[in-house]
């Protein structure tokens, strides 16, 4: 995930220090992709080496506070008009998980595929509750409408894991027909020969 | 407390000899009130099977099934009818609307059939269509709407009135996502305000509004997910 254009992209409001980022941040996405104030530190200290950001001084509490640059708004703007690169897709652990229990002996795939469906619909039917009550039901603010749009993500993605489970369920079970047909004609074979 | 609906051991068998064709092999399944059930499965695992046999409109091969503690067989057909005007509400897969009667006629319909005057079974009428999205096309006929505006309406003729038991057929098939969700919404309000509802769909998204999703596959319940309500715990010689 890019930590980095996401704190600059929240600066644009903004000047702010690490805490309130974090904060912003998670009002915007749930606890879905946590952040912890090492790490937006860490962030910030790089950013203000490259001259994306500026401190702005320490507030009455002690905050070191940061402001976003001149440099530091390109950015933001590049990443906001260039697509997320899906040349590399994430590494998918169920994805290789069914790749090796297609080619494992002795795996019931069945049973793996039945399992990881039912427990992907709990999830959904988690994300959906999320939905139903709370911020993300009547989305009257700004970021209670970014929290519901994340939730949403989340719905789509697990219901394309979800179809792509009844998927290779399908096929897996077409295979199996073919296979059983084949052998039967393989095995009728000699007799028609024989004839 | 007893569900509203109760399917014991049911089995539906089409045709006979080598055309035979076992729809469903021994479902149990129960939906209560209050609940929304999803029955997900592939095309010809039994689903809307399962649907029509609950909704009285075809009868099971062997095994029960009960409404609101009556066993539909014991019923006869007026009586399932009766039961199917004011009881229970069902959204067709092909919507099912009268050709040659508008939105508003078509929604009024049962209501109207069961003696209620034909200006309130219109305000009522006017009422849900306003809650599915399509108050401007009341007056319209269905060949006059777009399949999903036909969809909305056979949804509003499910929901009219004080339906016990909503039982609806791949409901969100023709509709955007958006409006899906917005059908989910409604469905699931009718069932928090006490209604049992049994959702039909292809699509997890909605399968996720439910309390329960049931897995058919080939006529047979493979998985369940999602927890009965504690209620259907506390009953008694009921294994699931
Ligand atoms: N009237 C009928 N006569 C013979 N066979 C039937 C009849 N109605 C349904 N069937 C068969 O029963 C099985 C279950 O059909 P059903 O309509 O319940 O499936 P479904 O799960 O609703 O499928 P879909 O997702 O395609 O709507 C199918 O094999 C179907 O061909
Ligand atoms: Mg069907």
């Amino acid at each position: 995930m890019s930590v980095k254009q996401a704190l600059l992209a929240l600066l644009e409001q903004g000047p702010m220090y690490g805490y309130q980022l974090r904060v912003e941040f998670e009002t915007r996405t749930g606890s879905t992709w946590p952040l912890n104030v090492g790490q937006v530190y860490t962030t910030l200290n790089r950013l203000e080496r490259d001259g994306l950001v500026a401190g702005e001084g320490v507030d009455d509490d002690g905050h070191v506070v940061y402001r976003i640059t001149d440099e530091g708004r390109d950015e933001v703007a590049a990443w906001f008009t260039t697509p997320v690169a899906r040349t590399q897709p994430p590494r998918d652990e169920l994805a290789i998980k069914l790749a090796l229990a297609v080619t494992v002996p002795g795996v019931d795939v069945g049973t793996v595929i039945q399992r990881q469906r039912t427990a992907t619909m709990v999830a959904l039917q988690d994300y959906t509750r999320l939905k139903r009550a709370g911020r993300a039901a009547n989305p009257a603010r700004p970021d209670d409408m970014a929290w519901s749009l994340v939730l949403d993500s989340l719905v789509f993605v697990a219901e394309a894991e979800i179809r792509w489970l009844d998927h290779c369920e399908a096929r897996l079970r077409r295979a199996v027909r073919t296979a059983e047909n084949t052998a039967t004609f393989e095995a009728g074979q000699p007799r028609e020969v024989n004839r | 407390m007893n569900a509203t609906l109760h399917l014991d051991d049911v089995t539906r068998v089409h045709g006979s000899g080598p055309t035979e064709v076992h729809a469903l092999r021994g479902v149990s399944f129960r939906a209560h009130a209050g609940e929304l059930v999803a029955v997900m499965g592939p095309s010809g695992s039994g689903k809307s099977t399962l649907l029509t046999l609950a909704g009285g409109l075809d009868t099971p091969t062997a095994g029960r099934v009960v409404v609101d503690g009556v066993d539909l067989a014991a019923l006869g057909g007026a009586g399932r009818a009766r039961m199917r005007r004011t009881s229970i509400g069902y959204v067709f897969q092909d919507f099912n609307l009268i050709p040659a009667l508008t939105a508003a006629e078509n929604v009024a319909l049962p209501r109207e059939l069961d003696g209620q005057r034909s200006r309130a079974a219109r305000k009522a009428a006017l009422a849900v269509l306003e809650e599915v999205g399509i108050p401007e096309l009341a007056d319209r006929f269905p060949d006059e709407m777009s399949g999903g505006q036909q969809q909305r309406v056979a949804i509003a003729r499910a929901v009219v009135g004080e339906r016990r038991l909503i039982l609806a057929d791949e409901p969100t098939g023709a509709l955007d996502t958006d409006t899906g969700e917005e059908i989910l919404r409604l469905l699931r309000a009718r069932c928090d305000a006490g209604a049992t509802g049994v959702l039909v769909t292809h699509e997890a998204r909605h399968a996720a509004w439910a309390d329960r999703v049931v897995f058919l596959r080939d006529g047979v319940v493979v998985d369940e997910s999602g927890a009965d309500p504690v209620d259907a715990l506390l009953e008694p010689g009921m294994s699931r």
